[in-house]
Formats: C-alpha cells, sequence, structure tokens
C-alpha cells in the first residue's frame, strides 16, 4: 500500500470503486504525508483529520452500496481562499486567522457532493496576493524539490502538497498566474479554467473580473476528472456562464496530428532563462513528432499585460478588502477608541504588506482626477489584449510557451523589490485579462528544478487544453517525476 | 418684489416594493427585530456575490415609461466606495455613469393653474444601506442590517424650479406616480420615499446658477417646504451681507426648524466609483421593455384628464381626485351607482368624506364608508328626498355605524317636505306671527328675508325643500 500516493486522483478514484483500498486507507495514508511534511513545507495552514476520517468512513459505506459521484472518497484539499463550512478559511491572512465559515462555497459543494474528501485547508499568498508564497501570515511554503526555494504562488500551498504527493489534487485560484506558476515551480499539472466556467460564490475575492478557481494535479487526465466535478452555472455567480460542461474525461484522447501550436513571438523575449528555453523548445519538438503544427504568432499589445494587471487587480481588491473592517468578522483590534481608530487599527494590524500595498495602489488609480489615466486607460488596454488572442485564435487551436521566464527562486530573494516580484507573472496574465483556459504542465529540468510549459486556448476550450496537455504527458514522463524525499 | 430667484432640484429616493432585495434572497418587510432579515450576502461575508433581483428592474423600466424617459439599453452597476459601519461591504452597489433611465420628465400644476414641465435627468437602481442602533446601548452603537440591500431607485430632477411650493407639487406627483405604479408604497414615515434637496438662490436675471446648498434626509411634504424656504432666507441673507454661499450638505432639524451643516466639499468623500465587475450590465432589449409597458395601469395625468371630460369636473377637482388610485376608483365606484351628479359625487368625496378620514387619519381603502352606501345618500339628495344640510347628518349618523341613507332618513324622520301647500301653510303661520318683521321687510329691509327662511325651515324641523321655499316665501312676503 506505500504506492498510494504515487496513483494520482483517477486511479484512486477506480481503486476506490473496485473496493481495491478503502477511503479510510487512502485518507490514513495521505493524513499521515501531510503531518510528516509539515514541518518541512508547512502546505497547510488546517488539517481536518477527524472530520476527514469521519467523511471517508461514510465514503467508505456509500461505495460498499455501489453509490457515490465520480470522487467517491478521494481525498483532496482546499486553498484556504474556498469558504468551508464549520472550518477555518483564512485566506493566509490575520485578517481572518480566527474566520469560521459558516457555508461552503459552490466549488467545496460540488467536489463534496461528487463524493471528494477534504483533508484540509491549504497555505497561500495572503488574499492571494504574491507569486512566492512568501506573503501568508502563517509563514512562507517550501518548494519539495528544494526546500531552500519557493514554491511559487498564491497557490503555493497546494501546489506543494500536489508535487510532494501529500494529496492528489488540490483546488487553487488564478488571477494572474496563481495555478500556472506554482505548477510551473513544483512540476505539477495546473489548470485556469475560462473566466465564468467555475463558480466564485465562496471564493473570497481579490480581483472579481480576473479570480478564477482551477485545479492542481500531477496530470492532465486528474485535471479533467477534477475540473469536470467543479465546473458549471451557478445562479450565485451572475459571472459565471450559462453553458453545458463537456465530459472532459471522455474528451482527452483528441489526436496531435493536425493541431495547429501557435509560438508566441512576444513570449520568447530576453527576459526569458535560456535554459528554460531550451526545454521550451524541446517540448515544441515533441509536439511536432506529434503531428502538430507550429506557427509563430503575434501579439503586440501583450507586452503592457503586466502594467494593465497592476493597475486593475489592485482596484478591484482595493474594493473587494474594505469589507473586512473589524465590524462583523475577522480581526477587531483592541478597545478601539472611536469608528476611525477601529478602521484603522483593525486593518492595519490584519493586513500585510503586499496586501496593503495594493490596496493603496488600487485606492490611488480609481482616486478622482486619475481613474482615466489608469483604470480606465488599463480596461481599454486591457480590450486591445483580448482582441490581440481573438485575432491568434484565428489562426492557430492553442498558443502554446513558457508559463515562468525562470525556474523556483530563493525564499526571500525578491521580496525587497516588487517589481521583480511582479514580472514573474509575465506570461500567465494575459490569459486572466483575456479571461482564457490556461494550463502549465511540467516539461522538463534545469539544474534538478522543473520548468512549466504553459498551453492557452480559446473560450471554453478546456477540452482542447487538457488533450493537448494529455498527449504530451503520453508521451513523456516528466509529470510522474517526483521529488526526492517524497517518494 | 424679490431680487433673488430660486433654484431646487430634488434628488428622490423610493423604495421599491419587492418581496425580496435588490441582490438576495432577504425579505424586506418593514419593522421585523434587528439582523432578522440580514443574510450572508447583506452582510457582506467573505466570498458572497450579489445576484440581481429582476423585479427591481421591471419596476425601474415602468417609472421610465410613466415619465416618458429614455430607457437604456445596456445599464452598468458601480460600486460607490465609502467606509461606514451600516455599509457592511464597504462600497454600496449603485449605477453612476450608465443609469437605467434617463431624460423623462413630469408636468406640475403651478398656484396659478398653469402647468409647468419638470425634468427628470436621471432615475438609477440602486442598494439601500442599513442603520446604526444607539438607544439602549450605553457605549456600543449596534448595527440594524435589516434595511441593507433593500432596492432604491434614485429619480433626479433638473433644477427646474423656482419655489419650495413647486418643489412640493412634484414630489407630490412622483409620490402619486410611483403608487400608481405599484413600485413603491409611499410611506414617508418608515423611509420609503425621501429626498435630498439641492437649494441655490441667484439675481433674479442671472443666468448663472447659484453656489447649491444639498439638504439631505427629507422625509415629508412639510418638511421640504420648510426647510427649502429657510435654507433659501439663510442663504439670500448670506449674500446680501456681502457673504458667500459655501457648497456643503446640510441636515434639516424639524424640532428647531432650521438647516445646518453636515460636511463641505472639501470634506466630501471621493467615492472611486468603477463598474462592479461581480455584475453584468443589465441588457433589456425592446420586447422586454413593451412588455412592461403593456403592464402600465392608467397615469394620473391621463385619468385626471378622463374625470374632467366624462364627468364635467374641474382640472382642479380632477387633479385632487386622482391624487390616489384608490381615491379615483372610490369616486368613480359613487358615480356608477350614483350617476345623476357626479359634480355632487365629486364634492362629497373631497369634502365631508375626506374630512371624516382626516379626522380618523384613515386611507380612503379603509373608510368605513362604502362607495355604495355613500352613493346611496346622494341618490337621495339628487331626488330631493332630503336637502344637503340634512345629508350631512344623515352621513355622520351613517359614518357612526348606522344604517343605510335610506333607513336613517327614515328613523329620524328627515324627509324633507316637497309638498307646497304644507311649506305654504308653514309661511302663513309665520308671516302672522310676525307682523312687525313683514312691514319692515316691506319697506325695504331685504336682509329680513334670511329671518323668514330660518323661521320656517325650524318650524318644519329643517326639512322644507329650500329651493321651494325660497320661492314661495318671496312671493307671500311681496304680497303676491
Amino acid at each position: 500500500m506505500s504506492e498510494l500516493h504515487h496513483m494520482g486522483l483517477t486511479a484512486l478514484a477506480a481503486g476506490l470503486r473496485a473496493r481495491r483500498f478503502s477511503s479510510v486507507e487512502l485518507a490514513t495514508a495521505f493524513l499521515g504525508r501531510i503531518e510528516a511534511s509539515q514541518g518541512a513545507l508547512n502546505a497547510f495552514i488546517t488539517v481536518t483529520r477527524a472530520q476527514a476520517l469521519a467523511d471517508a468512513a461514510a465514503a467508505d459505506q456509500a461505495l460498499a452500496s455501489g453509490a457515490g459521484g465520480a470522487l467517491q472518497g478521494v481525498p483532496i484539499a482546499h486553498k484556504d481562499l474556498f469558504c468551508t463550512r464549520g472550518v477555518l478559511t483564512t485566506c493566509g491572512s490575520h485578517m481572518l486567522d480566527n474566520f469560521v465559515s459558516p457555508y461552503d462555497a459552490t466549488v467545496v459543494a460540488k467536489l463534496k457532493g461528487a463524493g471528494a474528501i477534504m483533508l484540509g485547508k491549504t497555505n497561500m499568498d495572503e488574499f492571494a496576493m504574491g507569486s512566492s508564497n512568501e506573503t501568508s501570515y502563517f509563514g512562507p511554503v517550501r518548494n519539495p524539490w528544494d526546500v531552500r526555494l519557493v514554491p511559487g504562488g498564491s497557490s503555493g500551498g497546494s501546489a506543494a502538497a500536489v508535487a510532494a504527493r501529500l494529496v492528489p489534487g488540490a483546488t487553487a485560484t488564478d488571477t494572474g498566474g496563481s495555478i500556472r506558476q506554482p505548477a510551473a515551480l513544483c512540476g505539477i499539472t495546473g489548470l485556469k479554467p475560462t473566466y465564468g466556467r467555475v463558480s466564485r460564490y465562496g471564493m473570497v475575492a481579490f480581483a472579481s473580473s480576473l479570480d478564477q478557481g482551477g485545479t492542481l494535479t500531477a496530470s492532465a487526465a486528474d485535471a479533467a476528472l477534477m475540473l469536470r466535478e467543479m465546473a458549471g452555472f451557478d445562479p450565485r455567480d451572475s459571472t459565471s456562464v450559462e453553458r453545458e460542461v463537456p465530459d472532459y474525461v471522455a474528451l482527452l484522447e483528441q489526436p496531435l496530428a493536425g493541431l495547429k501550436v501557435g509560438l508566441l513571438k512576444e513570449f520568447f523575449d530576453k527576459g526569458l532563462d535560456p535554459a528554460n528555453e531550451r526545454c521550451i523548445r524541446e517540448a515544441l519538438r515533441v509536439y511536432e513528432s506529434l503531428g502538430a503544427r507550429l506557427i509563430e504568432v503575434s501579439l503586440p499589445n501583450l507586452p503592457l499585460s503586466v502594467p494593465v494587471y497592476y493597475v486593475v487587480a489592485p482596484a478591484e481588491c482595493s474594493s473587494n478588502l474594505a469589507r473586512f473592517d473589524g465590524v462583523r468578522f475577522g480581526h477587531r483590534c483592541e478597545q478601539p477608541r472611536d469608528l476611525q481608530d477601529l478602521y484603522r487599527r483593525s486593518r492595519g494590524e490584519g493586513f500585510g504588506a503586499e496586501v496593503k500595498r495594493r490596496i493603496m495602489t488600487g485606492t490611488y488609480v480609481l482616486s478622482a482626477g486619475y481613474y482615466d489615466a489608469y483604470y480606465l486607460k488599463a480596461q481599454r488596454v486591457r480590450q486591445l489584449i483580448s482582441a490581440d488572442f481573438t485575432r491568434a485564435f484565428q489562426q492557430v487551436d492553442v498558443l502554446i510557451g513558457p508559463t515562468t521566464p525562470t525556474p523556483a527562486f530563493a525564499i526571500g530573494a525578491k521580496t525587497s523589490d516588487p517589481i521583480t516580484m511582479y514580472l514573474n507573472d509575465i506570461y500567465t496574465i494575459g490569459a486572466n485579462l483575456a479571461g482564457l483556459p490556461a494550463a502549465s504542465i511540467p516539461c522538463g529540468f534545469v539544474g534538478g528544478l522543473p520548468v512549466g510549459l504553459q498551453i492557452v486556448g480559446p473560450h471554453f476550450s478546456e477540452s482542447r487544453v487538457l488533450s493537448a496537455a494529455h498527449g504530451f504527458q503520453r508521451a513523456t514522463d516528466w509529470h510522474t517525476r517526483v521529488p526526492a524525499g517524497y517518494a | 418684489m424679490s431680487a433673488w430667484e430660486t433654484v431646487i432640484g430634488l434628488e428622490i429616493h423610493a423604495q421599491l416594493a419587492t418581496r425580496s432585495k435588490i441582490f438576495s434572497g432577504s425579505a424586506t418587510a418593514y419593522g421585523a427585530p434587528p439582523n432578522a432579515q440580514a443574510s450572508l450576502v447583506d452582510l457582506g461575508y467573505p466570498g458572497v456575490l450579489p445576484v440581481l433581483n429582476g423585479e427591481a428592474v421591471r419596476m425601474a423600466v415602468k417609472l421610465g415609461l410613466a415619465i416618458e424617459a429614455r430607457i437604456a439599453p445596456s445599464s452598468v452597476f458601480a460600486r460607490k466606495n465609502y467606509f461606514y459601519p451600516d455599509l457592511p461591504k464597504g462600497y454600496q452597489i449603485s449605477q453612476y455613469e450608465l443609469p437605467i433611465v434617463a431624460n423623462g420628465s413630469l408636468q406640475i400644476v403651478l398656484e396659478d393653474g398653469q402647468p409647468k414641465r419638470i425634468g427628470i435627468t436621471r432615475a438609477h437602481l440602486e442598494e439601500d444601506a442599513g442603520k446604526s442602533l444607539h438607544e439602549g446601548l450605553p457605549g456600543v452603537s449596534g448595527i440594524d442590517l435589516n434595511r441593507a440591500g433593500t432596492p432604491l431607485v434614485e429619480i433626479v430632477s433638473e433644477p427646474d424650479m423656482r419655489s419650495a411650493k413647486e418643489a412640493v407639487a412634484y414630489m407630490k406627483k412622483v409620490h402619486t406616480l410611483v403608487r400608481y405604479l405599484g413600485i413603491c408604497d409611499g410611506n414617508m414615515q418608515e423611509g420609503s420615499f425621501r429626498c435630498d434637496a439641492n437649494v441655490s438662490v441667484r439675481r433674479a436675471g442671472a443666468d448663472k446658477f447659484g453656489t447649491r446648498a444639498e439638504i439631505k434626509n427629507l422625509n415629508s411634504f412639510r418638511f421640504v417646504e420648510r426647510a427649502i424656504n429657510y435654507e433659501v432666507e439663510r442663504q439670500i441673507e448670506i449674500l446680501e451681507s456681502g457673504g458667500k454661499v459655501v457648497q456643503e450638505t446640510r441636515l434639516y432639524d424639524p424640532d428647531k426648524g432650521e438647516t445646518r451643516s453636515m460636511r463641505s466639499k472639501e470634506e466630501a468623500n471621493d467615492y472611486r466609483y468603477f463598474p462592479d465587475p461581480d455584475l453584468l450590465p443589465v441588457v433589456l432589449d425592446a420586447a422586454f421593455i413593451e412588455a412592461v409597458r403593456a403592464t402600465l395601469p392608467e397615469l394620473p395625468d391621463q385619468k385626471a384628464a378622463r374625470l374632467a371630460r366624462d364627468y364635467g369636473l374641474s382640472a382642479y377637482d380632477a387633479g385632487v381626485l386622482t391624487v390616489s388610485r384608490e381615491l379615483a376608483d372610490y369616486y368613480e365606484a359613487v358615480v356608477r351607482a350614483a350617476p345623476k351628479d357626479p359634480k355632487l359625487a365629486a364634492n362629497w368625496v373631497m369634502g365631508e368624506l375626506a374630512a371624516a378620514l382626516n379626522k380618523e387619519g384613515l386611507e380612503i381603502d379603509a373608510s368605513r364608508m362604502t362607495a355604495a352606501r355613500l352613493a346611496g345618500l346622494l341618490t337621495r339628495i339628487s331626488d330631493q328626498t332630503i336637502s344637503g344640510k340634512l345629508a350631512k347628518e344623515v352621513f355622520e349618523a351613517m359614518w357612526s355605524g348606522g344604517a343605510d341613507a335610506d333607513g336613517v332618513i327614515a328613523e329620524r324622520g328627515l324627509r324633507q317636505i316637497t309638498d307646497s301647500g304644507a311649506i305654504e301653510r308653514a309661511i302663513d303661520e309665520v308671516i302672522a306671527k310676525n307682523p312687525g318683521q313683514l312691514a319692515e321687510y316691506r319697506a325695504g329691509k331685504d336682509k329680513l328675508f334670511g329671518f323668514f327662511v330660518g323661521q320656517v325651515m325650524k318650524a318644519t324641523g329643517g326639512k322644507a325643500n329650500p329651493a321651494q321655499l325660497n320661492e314661495l316665501l318671496r312671493r307671500k312676503l311681496s304680497g303676491g
């Protein structure tokens, strides 16, 4: 049974249905791995052992009677910004370190409905603001490939947990790359769906027009299974789209022969580490060998995506985080003198430096006299970037390129310079601005560290993105590599 | 006489009569225990999202159509950001650059009977805030979020009004309209209908507006009139003594009858409006708008014109009778049952009935006198069974729970004497008893005619038909 953690979500679900092992055995094994890793990786904020074992026992009963959903009995973890009823939901912040959610996010409820067992809540950058998981109030997550390095962010806890096989799958969110960048840095498969594909209800908002829930798993096949159970229209989220959810699992085996793969000129720029670039080029040759056609395309406005993002996202964040005022929930300062004091100290104490930086930036760009020059202009450029993508997808089926400029970097290396940190998202932000589905899959190693390959598709083309990833994973084994010490 | 001209614009907030809130499923009923009607969405919990109530949209479109405004094919909700404990999310969802209704107007009638058009710049949808509670909570403030998220339509007029009376006439007109449309209960005590008044003065003939003050949260017609009049005098005083009016927000204190400064323009919030990314634009097609148009009731002006035309009423009377749909319905029910004299019916509905309702603080739909019973009484006046004067006595008896008109008339023997012989006999007796007055009358003291009328009425217990009495008496007194 020592090999259970290598099996992946799809195989575990099948094994459970075949009664080759029980959900309680699985939960026990993975909980043991989580607890053993916690000191080294710090991937979890909350471990829900007792509840998980009780839920697993109930799942075993359902399985015994042949009942249950597609993920019946399969253990997973949730990023700690998905609201989980009766369980701490901190968003990696002191502001919410006492917040027990009274309700389940739609994603949580759907996965629960499919039979998945929550083992705990994963660590993250505070309110999902960060690219290294260093802004968490609960301390940084460490990269299982080298604990001196960051796992990426903001979904660093979920990514490290899946990379170290502490869980076979975890939920995550992506506002500017927060699923794909940690997936790349941890050597796993991350999928950010089309904006509107997965409900945002119960996902604590950072930047509402960019946030999208998605998956972190070992393989594209596992992502297909998990997404199928998470996705769909939610009447409680006006921005979710009323559109049928395809069976992503059934659509995985689409041939790559004839696939038109776009190479974005702007992705292969001087910022891309040459060693990373060699890995990416090698991966593109794999696609060619599988029958794909490579076509160079250009998105002239894409280089503006970082500045656009750092206007739009902070603007929305400054408003979204106004509700954390010490009045109804979350951190409240001791002995407030008056209302202003209550606001100032509760928020001053509750939020960390990066969150404050973005709230202030956002407040500034929305202010009278600056709104047109910053927010409005950024929204216009955002439309130009979207239009660039639309034009590109008239020529090609998917765009493939790097997820990040470099592999994982050292903890502390970029914390003093926010701009350098922000540039880590240079290849991922475009898909958020345009609302496109995008995945990152492992495609090689540089100096023993994983490198991520990004695949971007047109709106609602998750099945095409996933089948392109799956085809690559059938031809390679990068996604099966596990860090030493977690094998 | 006045060297100053007053300029007024009103922002009216009407609470829409939806059953649930504008962005959540919570009930909107008034008077529930604090926070009993506050869901996680109303409380602004982490992760929750707003979902627009379609009924609120339909109601706003109804209003827009009734004021002949442009209904926006696409309107956008925006966030108005500011911190306050009764504002759970730290922003209010409102409409800013693209409101659902723009460019409408209403007609009011001035005191001299002349009509005047008042422009309506826009009407937009927004959510209400909660309220702070201080009573019985020493040292702390309580927050009641029952009202948070209640749908409002804010109706913004052009600065077209030139006196407090015009402002009140406009506000009453809007009040009548929203109740006709069934989109607002109009209850001003509960805050369902309230307004902010923008007031400025300028030299008569000046082409630029003066600096304005905004008086917040006026919740009665009387307060609107008093607050504006106070504010106009205050501003004129400042200007005449060489000072400058400061642009600011003011509050009206009804106990002291004065306005006082709340905050100046410099202290005003920068609300940092931006489109709410949680809500899609409200896109309305022509079919939807036409479907809403088909549900519009007969509007107050149309109804008043019809009453004036069909029943021969003055414009004024028709206006009074159509101030609410219920009153107009009542009047029309009376006229249907007593069709002989619609003008008489109008006088009674606006006179005796209105006074009786007013005395007991009742609305027309709670009237203790049904339209059918009043019609019964009017029929007896028209057919001269009783005089108008005695009819008032009958009305009172009916109002206090008596029988119907015929019953009261019979019980009390109030049937009018229309028998000329009987009236003549009474006149003869009175003349015989008062020879001195007769001589004086015949010598030219015409005023004594009233004396004789009074005496005959007294002798007949007030039941003599007045017209007959007058005619017969005149003849007898002049020796005919």
